[in-house]
């Protein structure tokens, strides 16, 4: 049975616990634009995917590539939540030896399924799965998540041609929509609106979703399922920093080293 | 060497800086002296070097976003213009996703787009392989035309790029967030293609260049205590390699390294061979640098550690290279 979406608040709630404290011991990170996404992967790695933990190479798993590869540590904490491995593993986040590397290894972390870091290449790759799993008569879906700054780089648009061209409906891409990168916001750097038309005349289907709210986003990704012939895109409103209100929509907390201090403000403030 | 103006690494307390803060001094100082400079960067500022610059200079900034490969295409387009560029991304994304570009676009066309490289080699640390720029000195010294520059400290990085303003064709420059200890000063030289000798010695010679010039001189300090006397080169110009130094330390001392904080595929270690390989007397020669793998997670330091790039492992590269000379010799008798 599927968690509703009170119990997936509070997985949210520990998967960002989890997230600021393996920043804080890593002394780096992406702060941000984890705290943004967590909500969409928390829906997807609990509610809408179809995959086996314990059988983490099933081979009609449904697919997740994370192009904003930067969100690594709330992947991380998703997956270690998740059962692919211990949470202890969670400490060892961006340290020399360790498992779990600045951005996912698909050959050192459980449960990564494609090796990712440089933005814009993660929904080429998501389309090739996609392409794979088609010859393969293979039922499973590919989700791939982007930042919406990562939006810029010209291989998402690349990517945003092939997927309709050949009808990927498999593919379901799922914009961070939260409207700020490292620099500032979106719009000051170069603007995206309006995203949500630029990949309608792209030709995919295009759902647009709070994406903080696991009921819409529940409906949002069973619609994208249901869709015939063209890929999905579901633009995710997000804020980023979502839920440490010192970094709610505060691009310095793009990558900001935190402090002891304000490690606890936060903790308190999650709750 | 006191001509040369060198911090004395063995009693100050040596102070480190990153050398992306000489980058940002230096464009300051040259939109101050009133070049006609534009700088571009792709969302990094924060980290890059070029917020200050930005603040100071805003009509003479852009930042474009994610988007490194037209940030690159414009900026050969404001040189096309007369207007001396400086493009700012991550070291593997200035040398790796837009590569084609400055090949096709800037390196054919001659153009004066100088190329920075930021947070190159490990200085990345905790964000790891896919980050960390190892193999940018390589791909970009096989270009046409292209000048690379690898800086050895924050001084010398605000003259680099103040020279690269100068030369007419495309520069590439490397830089990093990480602190690395100063070790040269305002008095210091620095010519591009010229290498400079920061210590004498008749044994083996030690080229290096970025943090590695400062471990090749502690190196030297220490293989000196064992009656060995190493020259130390800093050789901060990949290309065009300064043929006329590495050819004398070949003839005079007779056993080279080369130490670098990149790929030993391609990089200072793989010019300095290409040169002695072709040389009137071939040299015994060891390459420091990170064995053809991608880095990975770590402290910065921790990393120079873990991939073999300190003074300890520079002095055991010498005292290597310095046997098998020994060796040729005996035969040779
Ligand atoms: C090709 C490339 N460009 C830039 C960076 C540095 N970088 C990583 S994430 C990021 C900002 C991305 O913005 P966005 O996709 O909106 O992420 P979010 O706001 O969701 O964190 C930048 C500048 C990089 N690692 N690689």
């Amino acid at each position: 049975m599927s968690p509703t979406p009170i119990e997936l608040k509070d997985i949210s709630k520990i998967v960002r616990r989890d997230v600021l404290t393996m920043v804080l011991e890593a002394g780096s990170g992406h702060l941000g634009g984890s705290l943004s996404a967590v909500d969409l992967m928390v829906a997807l790695y609990w509610d809408v995917m179809r995959i086996r933990p314990d059988h983490p190479v099933w081979e009609d798993r449904d697919r997740f590539v994370l192009s904003k590869a930067h969100a690594a540590p709330a992947l991380y904490a998703v997956l270690a939540r998740r059962g692919y491995y211990d949470v202890k593993d969670l400490l060892t986040f961006r340290k020399l030896k360790s498992r779990l590397q600045g951005f996912p290894d698909m050959h050192t972390t459980i449960g990564i399924d494609a090796s990712v870091g440089s933005p814009g290449q993660g929904l080429s790759i998501a389309n090739g799965i996609a392409m794979a799993a088609r010859m393969d008569g293979r039922q499973f879906r590919v989700y791939c998540l982007i930042g919406d700054g990562e939006a810029h780089e010209g291989q998402i648009w690349e990517a945003a041609m092939t997927a309709a061209h050949h009808n990927l409906d498999n593919v379901c891409a799922i914009i961070d929509r939260n409207m700020m990168m490292g620099d500032g916001s979106t719009e000051d750097i170069v603007a995206l609106s309006p995203l949500e038309d630029k990949w309608r005349t792209f030709n995919w289907h295009v759902i647009e979703v709070d994406g903080h709210d696991f009921e819409r986003l529940g409906s949002a990704f069973s619609e994208a399922a249901s869709v015939k012939g063209r890929p999905t895109l579901i633009h995710a409103r997000t804020v980023k920093g979502k839920g440490v209100p010192f970094m709610e929509g505060k691009p310095e907390w793009h990558d900001r080293k935190l402090t002891e201090e304000l490690y606890e403000e936060a903790m308190r403030a999650l709750g | 060497m006191a001509e040369m103006g060198l911090v004395d690494i063995r009693h100050s307390v040596i102070e480190t800086e990153a050398t992306n803060e000489g980058y940002e001094r230096g464009l300051i100082e040259l939109a101050e002296r009133g070049f006609d400079v534009i700088v571009m960067d792709a969302d990094l500022a924060g980290s890059s070097g070029t917020s200050e610059f930005r603040k100071l200079f805003p009509d003479r900034f852009l930042d474009v976003g994610l988007c490194e490969q037209d940030m690159i295409g414009t900026g050969a387009g404001l040189a096309l213009a007369g207007k001396c560029v400086f493009v700012t991304t991550h070291g593997m994304l200035a040398a790796g996703k837009a590569w084609d570009i400055i090949r096709s676009t800037i390196c054919y066309g001659s153009l004066n787009v100088n190329i920075c490289g930021a947070d190159a080699g490990l200085s990345a640390g905790g964000a790891g392989g896919s980050r960390q720029s190892l193999e940018d000195v390589a791909v970009m010294r096989t270009l046409p035309g292209m000048t690379v520059v690898v800086p050895a400290d924050a001084v010398e990085a605000r003259k680099a790029t103040i020279a690269a303003a100068r030369i007419p064709g495309p520069v590439y420059i490397r830089f990093a967030s990480a602190r690395v200890p100063i070790v040269t000063t305002d008095m210091t030289p620095f010519t591009v293609g010229q290498a400079a000798v920061y210590k004498q010695g008749g044994d083996a010679t030690v080229l290096a260049c970025g943090v590695m010039v400062y471990e090749a001189l502690k190196a030297a300090r220490s293989l000196e205590d064992e009656g060995l006397s190493v020259r130390v080169i800093n050789c901060h110009t990949i290309k065009p390699l300064d043929r006329a130094i590495v050819n004398r330390a070949a003839v005079e001392t007779g056993a080279l390294v080369t130490a670098e904080e990149g790929s030993t595929v391609g990089g200072l270690g793989g010019a300095v061979s290409e040169a002695l390989a072709q040389s009137v007397r071939p040299t015994p020669i060891r390459i420091v640098g990170i064995e053809d793998r991608f880095g990975e997670s770590g402290r910065h330091e921790q990393l120079l550690a873990h991939f073999g790039l300190t003074a300890r492992d520079i002095a055991a590269a010498v005292r290597e290279v310095h046997s098998r000379k020994r060796g040729a010799a005996e035969i040779e008798e």
